[in-house]
């Protein structure tokens, strides 16, 4: 199966893996990206994704679909979150399944680095001293990066 | 002029203070009307720096708009 996703609710990683279950593959790769607590040298207190939901699921469909034909797979699935998340939390997941264990691992890097940049997903950083940022949205006047705001 | 259906997300949808809205223009294109928007609403994000979808599909900024059309901009992404 083909799918990508996103998820307003915690992602089950359990259940995604049991969904590439097939008898040909011999090699499964998942990738998990966690909410870390720090970015850049500043101290993370939590992270909002927002998507463009209809573009972001078609967008995705296609990369899973280019690295299907690409690394030869025989199953891709992946989901991303969207909504306020916490330290920790699993933000995005990839899975493939192919039959070597070489096709699935650069099909899982491809899939990850192609969504990274390609997807219409945003992040919205909060700091410990309460001020918040978009990510990649920084302009020349700024002063904390991102589209900064201040401290609330 | 055409009327458009604009939805906005992420920084563009904070700074505008709406996700949504309808607007008759007289831009042709999604470049001539992100200046537009850029310059009534304050978007700190330079036109080169914002995509363009129109009906849920990714275009070029110089794509010709047309009546009804739901217009998104798409600030610089950062999924993951």
């Amino acid at each position: 199966m083909d799918a990508f996703r996103i998820s307003p609710s915690p992602i089950d990683p359990a259940a995604l893996q049991r969904s590439l279950a097939d008898p040909r593959a011999g090699a499964c790769v998942a990738f998990e990206g966690w909410v870390r607590n720090r970015n850049d040298g500043q101290p993370v207190r939590s992270l909002e994704y927002e998507a463009y939901p209809v573009l972001a699921e078609a967008e995705g469909a296609r990369i899973l679909a280019e690295a299907r034909v690409r690394f030869e797979l025989i199953g891709a699935v992946a989901v991303h979150r969207v909504g306020h998340l916490q330290l920790g939390e699993l933000a995005v997941w990839v899975g493939v399944t192919a039959e070597h264990r070489a096709s699935a691992f650069e099909a899982c890097r491809y899939i990850i680095d192609e969504a990274k940049a390609r997807l219409p997903i945003w992040k919205k950083e909060h700091y410990t001293d309460g001020a918040t940022a978009w990510i990649n949205c920084a302009t020349r006047g700024d002063h904390g990066g991102a589209g900064a705001m201040p401290p609330a | 002029m055409l009327t458009v259906d604009i939805h906005y997300f992420a920084i563009l949808r904070e700074q505008r203070g709406v996700s949504q809205e309808k607007l008759a223009t007289a831009a042709a294109t999604p470049a001539e009307l992100y200046e537009e928007l850029r310059a009534r609403h304050g978007f700190t994000l330079p036109g080169n720096r914002v995509r363009a979808a129109v009906n849920d599909a990714f275009v070029d900024a110089a794509a010709p708009l047309r009546d009804g059309d739901r217009i998104v901009f798409i600030p610089p992404v950062a999924g993951g």
